[in-house]
C-alpha cells in the first residue's frame, strides 16, 4: 500500500484508472489530472473463511478464476476487463443479486489512499463487524471521490451446483410466487427471464413448474442495454427491468434524478471532509449517475 | 403530569412541553434515573428531560429545542443495547422512540414494510405470519428490542449468517438529522443516487441522527427447515466442525455453539434435552428447498462424524425445533440464576481460529477469578464470552474490566475485530485505537461530521475523543477512560 500511496502523493489532482469499462460514468475526468493505477493480484484466498484479499487493480476475470478453484465467487460485477477497484467504485449490483447479495455487502475491508496521501483502513477482515462507522458501504459507489481503494478483503459465496435460465410470459410476480429464491428476475415488458440456481434437484423441480406454465430454457440472460435508470413504473421500448434491483437497463442515456437538497448537502460535506481540495478523481460526481 | 423540575432545566423543559405536549415529556428524578442506563453494565449516566415523541415532526421539534438550549440529544429505543450506546452523558435530552411503534404499510408483492422505529423486532415478524414473509434480523433480544435500535446497531442474530445483518434488510430511512431537518436516505426501489448515505447511517449508534420511518426488506419464509443439535467431547472438535461445514461450501441459516457451562445452566431452565455431558454443542439450522436441505444435512453429519461427534439430534417437528432454540435464545436469562451480574462480551475472530481463541479467553478470564461461559454465533466467528459475577463483592468490577480488555486483545491478536453486533458505544470506544490507526479514525470522524457537524448527536460514543462523559468516566477507574 505504501508504494501506491507514494504514487498518489499528497497533492495535485489525481485519478485512478481501472479497466476503463465505464469511464465516463459520473462525468469525465478533469483535464490535466494525473493518473495512477492500483496494484493488482490476488493476495490470499481462504476458502474456509469465505474471504479473499485482493489488490484493487485485479481484473474481475482473474479473481473469478482464482475463486473458481474452490467453487466460490464474489458479488462484484462489471463488463469484461473491469477491475475489483473499478467495480467497487461504481458499486453496481449483480443481476444475480438475489443470490450473491449486494456489492456493498461484499466489501469487508478496504485500504485506501486518502486525499492527504496517507493510507486509511475501513472495516475489518472478519465476515461480521460493527466496530465503528460503515466506511466500506460509503466507499462503494463513491467513484473514488473519497479515497483511492488499493487493497480489499471481500466476502465470497459458494457457487451454485446448477444454474438455469428460463424465459416466458409469466409475470415477475407470478415467477416469485412459483419460485422460492430465484437468483435473478428480468422483465422486458412482455417476457420474464428468470435464473434458478442451487442444488440440481431443487433447480429441476422449480424449472418443471415454470415449464408447466409455458416458460422455456434459454442459454443465459438477455444482452442488457448499456445505460441504466431507476424504475419508475414505465418501461421504455427495448428496455429490460431488473426486478429485484429496481434498475432499468436501456439504450438511451438518461439524466440523473433530482436529489433532495438536504441529502445533497450531506454528500457535499462528506466530499469536503474527506477531500477538502477536491483532488481525488476531479470531474467525477456520484450524483450524476442515474442509477 | 406534574414534575419537580430540576434547577437549570426549567426553560428547556417548558420549551419541550410546548413543542410536543406535557404528556410526552418527563423530567422527574425517577424517569431520569431509569433512562440513565441501558442493558450494558455501564453506570453513571445522567439524563436530562426524557421525551416520547410520536411523530417525525415531534422528533424534529425535540432536536430543535435541544439545539436551541445548547444541549446534546441521545436517541433511545428499548434500551436493550449492550455497549452503552443509549447511556446519556452530561444531561442531554433523551429522545425515546417507543411511542412510534406503528407498522405503517406492508407491501407483500414488493416485499417491503414501512415501520416506525419503536416497532419491536418480533412484533413485525408476528404481524407478518401468514404472508410467507418475515424480517430476517433476529437478535436474541428480539422480544424487546426495536427496529430503530436494530438499525442504529446494525444488529445481527443467529440467522444473519445466511441472511445478512440489518443493513442488508433496510431499503430506505427517513431521518431527523442532527440539525433537526428531515431527509430520506436510500430508496424503496433501487439504490439511492450518490453516496450510500443509507449504508453509512445504519450502524451509526444514534450519532448521525434519528430514524423516524424505516423501509425494511422482507424475506420469504423457507419452504423447509432442519434444525440439528450436535454434541462434542471438546470445543476443538465442535470448532473444527464449523470450519469443515463452511469449507464444504455450505452457509447454514444459523450455526451456534454453546459450551458445557451454558448447556448445564440452560437445561435446568428450559429442559430442552441438551446433553449435559457434552463439552460443547452446535445448533445447525439448514433451510431452503427440500433437495438442498437434505443434501446439506448429510454433509453436516459427515463433517461432524469426522470430528468425533456424539449424538446427532435432528428436530422432528416445529415444537422440538422451538425447544432447541428456546434454550439458545434464553441462555442469558438462565445465567442470572448463577450470579446476579453478567457482562456479555462481543468480538469477532476468523472462524478458523475459534477453538484457539475460546481457550485463550477462558484461561484469561479464569485467571481473573471470574466464571466464563460461551454461547455464540460460531458460523461467523462472533464470540460472546459471558462473564458471570457478583458486582457487590469488592474488587469484582476491576477484575471484570481487566478480563474484558484481555478478551479484546486476544481477539485482535487473532486477526479479529472489536464487535460483531453490539457496537462500540461507550464500552469499547477506548479500544478503537487498538484496531484503527489515527488516520483510520480520522476517516470515521469525517463520516460522522458530515452528518453532525456540530457534534450534538449522542456525543462521546463510538470514537475516542478524549472528552469526558461526565460521571461515567468519573466512576471508572480503568485505563483509557473505559467503563465496561
Amino acid at each position: 500500500m505504501q508504494s501506491f500511496a507514494s504514487e498518489v502523493g499528497p497533492s495535485g489532482p489525481v485519478c485512478v484508472v481501472g479497466g476503463e469499462t465505464r469511464w465516463g460514468l459520473g462525468g469525465e475526468s478533469s483535464a490535466g489530472t494525473r493518473t495512477v493505477r492500483a496494484p493488482s493480484g490476488v493476495e490470499s484466498f481462504d476458502p474456509s473463511e469465505m474471504t479473499v484479499a485482493v489488490w484493487a487493480g485485479t481484473r474481475l476475470e482473474e479473481l473469478a478464476a482464482a475463486l473458481m478453484e474452490s467453487r466460490q465467487e464474489v458479488a462484484l460485477t462489471g463488463p469484461s476487463g473491469s477491475t475489483v477497484g473499478g467495480s467497487l467504485a461504481v458499486g453496481w449490483n449483480s443481476t444475480r443479486s438475489l443470490r450473491v447479495g449486494a456489492a456493498r455487502d461484499a466489501l469487508l475491508q478496504a485500504e485506501c489512499v486518502g486525499a492527504g496521501g496517507m493510507v486509511f483502513k475501513a472495516g475489518g477482515p472478519t465476515v461480521k463487524n460493527v466496530s465503528g462507522y460503515e466506511l466500506c458501504r460509503l466507499l462503494v459507489g463513491s467513484l473514488g471521490t473519497l479515497g483511492l481503494i488499493g487493497r480489499v478483503i471481500l466476502r465470497t459465496r459458494p457457487l451454485p451446483e446448477r444454474s438455469l435460465w428460463l424465459s416466458g410470459n409469466l409475470s415477475p410476480v407470478e415467477v416469485s410466487r412459483f419460485c422460492y429464491r430465484p437468483s435473478s428476475i428480468l422483465w422486458d415488458g412482455s417476457s420474464t427471464h428468470v435464473c434458478l440456481e442451487g442444488y440440481g434437484t431443487d433447480v429441476d423441480a422449480e424449472a418443471t413448474v415454470l415449464r408447466d406454465h409455458g416458460m422455456l430454457e434459454i442459454a443465459g440472460p438477455p444482452d442488457l442495454p448499456p445505460n441504466r435508470d431507476r424504475w419508475t413504473g414505465v418501461l421504455p421500448e427495448g428496455a429490460i427491468l431488473d426486478v429485484p434491483l429496481g434498475v432499468v437497463h436501456l439504450g438511451a442515456s438518461v439524466n440523473p434524478p433530482d436529489v433532495d437538497p438536504g441529502v445533497r448537502a450531506i454528500g457535499e460535506r462528506m466530499k469536503s471532509n474527506f477531500d477538502p481540495d477536491g483532488r481525488l478523481n476531479p470531474g467525477r460526481d456520484p450524483y450524476l449517475v442515474p442509477a | 403530569m406534574a414534575h419537580d423540575v430540576p434547577a437549570g432545566t426549567g426553560d428547556l423543559y417548558l420549551d419541550l412541553v410546548e413543542a410536543i405536549g406535557e404528556d410526552r415529556v418527563t423530567v422527574g428524578g425517577g424517569a431520569r434515573h431509569l433512562y440513565s442506563r441501558d442493558s450494558s453494565i455501564i453506570e453513571g449516566g445522567h439524563s436530562g428531560p426524557v421525551c416520547f415523541p410520536d411523530s417525525t415532526s415531534q422528533v424534529s421539534a425535540c432536536v430543535r429545542v435541544a439545539l436551541a438550549h445548547g444541549r446534546d440529544f441521545v436517541p433511545r429505543g428499548a434500551g436493550t443495547g449492550l455497549s452503552g450506546g443509549a447511556v446519556p452523558c452530561n444531561d442531554p435530552v433523551v429522545i425515546a422512540t417507543t411511542r412510534m411503534n406503528r407498522i405503517l404499510e406492508v407491501d407483500q408483492e414488493r416485499r417491503i414494510a414501512w415501520v416506525e422505529p419503536g416497532v419491536v423486532n418480533l412484533d413485525l415478524t408476528r404481524h407478518l405470519v401468514g404472508t410467507g414473509l418475515h424480517f430476517a434480523p433476529d437478535p436474541s433480544s428480539q422480544q424487546a428490542c426495536t427496529i430503530g435500535g436494530n438499525l442504529a446497531n446494525n444488529s445481527g442474530g443467529p440467522h444473519c449468517l445466511a441472511y445478512g445483518v440489518t443493513s442488508a434488510h433496510v431499503a430506505a430511512i427517513e431521518v431527523v438529522l442532527p440539525d433537526a431537518s428531515v431527509v430520506t436516505l436510500g430508496a424503496e426501489v433501487g439504490d439511492g443516487v450518490g453516496y450510500d448515505l443509507r449504508g453509512a447511517f445504519v450502524g451509526g449508534e444514534g450519532t448521525l441522527g434519528i430514524a423516524t420511518r424505516i423501509a425494511v426488506r422482507l424475506t420469504p419464509d423457507p419452504p423447509v427447515v432442519r434444525t440439528l443439535l450436535l454434541d462434542f467431547g471438546s470445543i476443538v472438535d465442535a470448532a473444527e466442525t464449523v470450519t469443515g461445514i463452511i469449507a464444504a461450501g455450505i452457509v447454514p441459516a444459523a450455526l451456534e455453539m454453546m459450551d458445557q457451562k451454558v448447556i448445564v445452566a440452560v437445561e435446568q431452565f428450559v429442559n430442552a434435552g441438551y446433553p449435559l455431558k457434552a463439552a460443547a454443542v452446535l445448533i445447525v439450522e439448514l433451510d431452503g428447498l427440500p433437495g438442498g436441505v437434505e443434501r446439506e444435512v448429510e454433509i453436516v453429519e459427515t463433517v461432524a462424524a469426522q470430528n468425533s461427534v456424539g449424538e446427532v439430534r435432528v428436530a422432528a417437528d416445529d415444537a422440538e425445533r422451538d425447544l432447541i432454540w428456546k434454550g439458545r435464545k434464553n441462555a442469558f436469562g438462565a445465567i442470572a440464576h448463577i450470579k446476579p451480574g453478567y457482562y456479555l462480551h462481543d468480538t469477532v475472530v476468523p472462524r478458523t481460529r475459534l477453538a484457539e481463541v475460546v481457550a485463550k479467553v477462558n484461561e484469561a478470564v479464569e485467571r481473573h477469578d471470574l466464571i466464563v461461559m460461551n454461547v455464540f454465533h460460531a458460523g461467523d466467528g462472533n464470540l460472546h464470552p459471558l462473564l458471570v459475577f457478583d458486582p457487590r463483592e469488592p474488587g469484582t468490577m476491576e477484575r471484570v474490566h481487566a478480563a474484558g480488555e484481555e478478551i479484546v486483545r486476544i481477539s485482535l491478536e487473532a486477526g479479529g475485530v472489536l464487535s460483531g453486533e453490539h457496537g462500540i458505544g461507550l464500552e469499547k470506544r477506548g479500544f478503537m485505537p487498538l484496531l484503527y490507526s489515527p488516520d483510520d479514525l480520522a476517516a470515521q470522524g469525517s463520516l460522522r461530521a458530515a452528518f453532525d457537524p456540530l457534534g450534538h448527536a449522542n456525543p462521546f460514543k463510538v470514537l475516542p475523543t478524549g472528552a469526558s462523559c461526565g460521571d461515567v468516566m468519573g466512576l471508572a477507574e480503568v485505563p483509557e477512560g473505559v467503563w465496561v
